[in-house]
């Protein structure tokens, strides 16, 4: 809004082409969202151009030496550890977000076709989860799933087991329930806004050509709401596969993630240059991995017909 | 009707209702065992207490710390509103080029990996020399906030009506008197939503504060070194219901005034007064 006034006051004093380009959407347009812009361009865009540099970079000690290398990655690539760590992280982060989005997806197609005049209040309420502490509700799953958690004394409760069973906590499986449920509610929105968006007449149409409730869901709401589908996927996906709390409170040693990896880099390990080439390849790694889903599901959708 | 729409009716809103149970289920159970007169989370119940809120209130470290989030979660959440409201505006109301990438810009924090975001602002920081603290913590936290700020103002700017201004201009108030009169009334719950939103998000940011905290812990960084001690348990529990209830309460109240913008610019027009 400051922009705004300081660029009407400059309007009073400028002349001819000057006025009218500080006038002009373009000048108003860009002074505001500048700002913002700017923010993000310094603390976001430079920084992860300074990690790329430091990824090319080696370090001796607290001193970084600047002769370009490929050492890092060679090390990221080869070593396995770091294979292992990539590899179950990608994993994990697939299997979070498909079944993240399956599970959602029902529920995004009753409140859109459904929900009648309840759709803002069912909205609000499988948002709410998701503005609570990230760390809490992870937290939580420790507390359900522990040796001495809910979920083994309630079964020794019943009579299903005689004594407490480590298997729950502490694996990988563990991870994937934490972060399935962590990232349900953020899953629902975009499925649910393509559903919206859905043309109700051609359903009409498609039972009045004699095509049944299924076919017309294949053939017409699931392509329709496919954008929707790849974004929950996608929105799930690309965070998952950096988490570092996750792993760290249910995962144990078996659950270990490649951002625990990386948060040893900057910590005790103390090699930036390794730690900024694991968080490039992860990058690269999850964006392939998010296009040949995304090519994949639009080939699923095309085939379902 | 088929069979098969049948079932699917029926069992759709026994599903949603699941799956909302499976999303409140886990969280629920920490205001649960913080009444729990047990050191340990287990089922069933030792019986009631209140004695680990009573914990709580004179354990100078928490309250400290708890002081630091509050802090940092007014300034992030302060600054983050203000460059969203240049934003927003920018987007609501103005077609120039660089519109979408540079919006996808600002948005980005929403889609990447928090670590990344975290690593790279404290190599930064690094670089500049700038020593860790709760100034650091604060600005990576706008970062994070502007993306939600962004959403939230720019669903309260959306169809707001052009022609109130003009006609307050056309009746000789000024510019800033436009804005004061009838720009601000409109917008302002909308303003405040993006507040209670961002403080929220920073008060409950884990991630970013743990990279780029020096000395000075967060509340979420707290409650971290306290889970290495099981026997700490139920008073980080007891905290965390705390915590839990403070952004309920904060998120329902930002609810209700975003869909009051968006009743304002949509429906009433200019409020009442």
């Amino acid at each position: 809004m400051t922009v705004a006034a300081s660029s009407a006051h400059a309007v009073q004093q400028g002349t001819g082409k000057r006025r009218r380009f500080l006038r002009s959407e373009l000048a108003r347009g860009l002074g505001l969202i500048s700002p913002g812009f700017l923010y993000a361009f310094l603390l976001l865009l430079l920084p992860i151009v300074l990690v790329i540099a430091h990824s090319f970079w080696t370090q001796d000690y607290l001193t970084i030496d600047r002769t370009f290398t490929l050492q890092n990655y060679r090390q990221a690539l080869t070593e396995p550890i770091y294979q292992d760590l990539m590899l179950r992280s990608l994993v994990i982060s697939l299997v979070v977000s498909i079944t993240t989005m399956l599970l959602a997806y029902p529920v995004a197609y009753y409140i859109s076709f459904h929900g009648g005049r309840n759709k803002n209040l069912w909205l609000f309420v499988i948002m709410v989860p998701f503005w609570t502490s990230y760390l809490l509700r992870v937290m939580a799953w420790k507390v359900v799933l522990g040796y001495q958690g809910v979920l083994n004394s309630g079964l020794m409760g019943l009579g299903l087991i005689d004594e407490p069973s480590n298997a729950f906590l502490y694996n990988s499986p563990a991870v994937v329930i934490a972060l399935t449920h962590a990232w349900a509610a953020f899953a629902i929105l975009p499925i649910y806004v393509s559903l919206e968006k859905v043309d109700r007449t051609l359903l009409e149409a498609a039972r009045d050509l004699g095509d049944g409730p299924l076919r017309a869901f294949l053939r017409i709401t699931l392509p329709l709401s496919m954008p929707g589908v790849i974004a929950a996927i996608l929105i799930v996906m690309i965070p998952t596969v950096g988490d570092y709390v996750t792993p760290r409170l249910v995962g144990g040693t078996e659950g270990v993630m490649i951002a625990n990896a990386i948060q040893a880099q900057f910590g005790r390990a103390s090699n930036w240059p390794l730690g900024a080439a694991l968080s490039v390849t992860t990058m690269v790694a999850v964006t392939a991995m998010a296009g040949l889903t995304v090519l994949s599901l639009r080939w699923l959708a095309r085939s379902a017909r | 009707m088929s069979r098969v729409r049948i079932a699917l009716i029926g069992w759709l809103p026994a599903y949603a209702v699941l799956y909302v149970l499976f999303l409140y289920g886990p969280v629920l159970l920490l205001p649960l065992f913080s009444l729990n007169d047990a050191a340990t989370p287990t089922l069933p119940l030792a019986g009631w207490t209140f004695k680990w809120y009573a914990q709580l209130a004179g354990n100078r470290e928490m309250i400290n710390a708890a002081w630091n989030s509050l802090q940092v979660g007014a300034a992030a959440a302060l600054l983050s509103t203000i460059l969203g409201i240049c934003g927003a505006r920018a987007i609501t109301r103005y077609q120039f080029v660089g519109k979408r990438p540079m919006s996808a810009l600002i948005m980005a924090p929403l889609v990447l990996p928090e670590i990344i975001v975290a690593i790279s602002l404290l190599l930064v920081m690094l670089a500049l020399g700038l020593s860790l603290s709760l100034v650091t913590v604060t600005l990576g936290h706008v970062l994070i906030c502007l993306p939600y700020s962004m959403v939230v103002l720019i669903s309260g700017f959306e169809g707001f009506d052009r022609s109130l201004e003009e006609a307050s201009t056309d009746l000789g108030e000024t510019a800033p008197g436009t804005f004061r009169r009838v720009t601000l009334p409109l917008v302002a719950p909308a303003i405040s939503a993006s507040l209670l939103v961002s403080f929220t998000i920073s008060f409950d940011e884990f991630i970013v504060a743990f990279f780029l905290s020096g000395s000075d812990p967060t509340l979420p960084i707290y409650i971290w070194g306290q889970l290495r001690f099981a026997s700490r348990l139920p008073s980080v529990l007891a905290l965390g219901t705390i915590m839990l209830i403070g952004s309920f309460v904060l998120i329902t109240i930002a609810e209700l005034l975003r869909r009051r913008a968006v009743r304002r610019t949509r429906i009433e027009g200019i409020p009442h007064g």
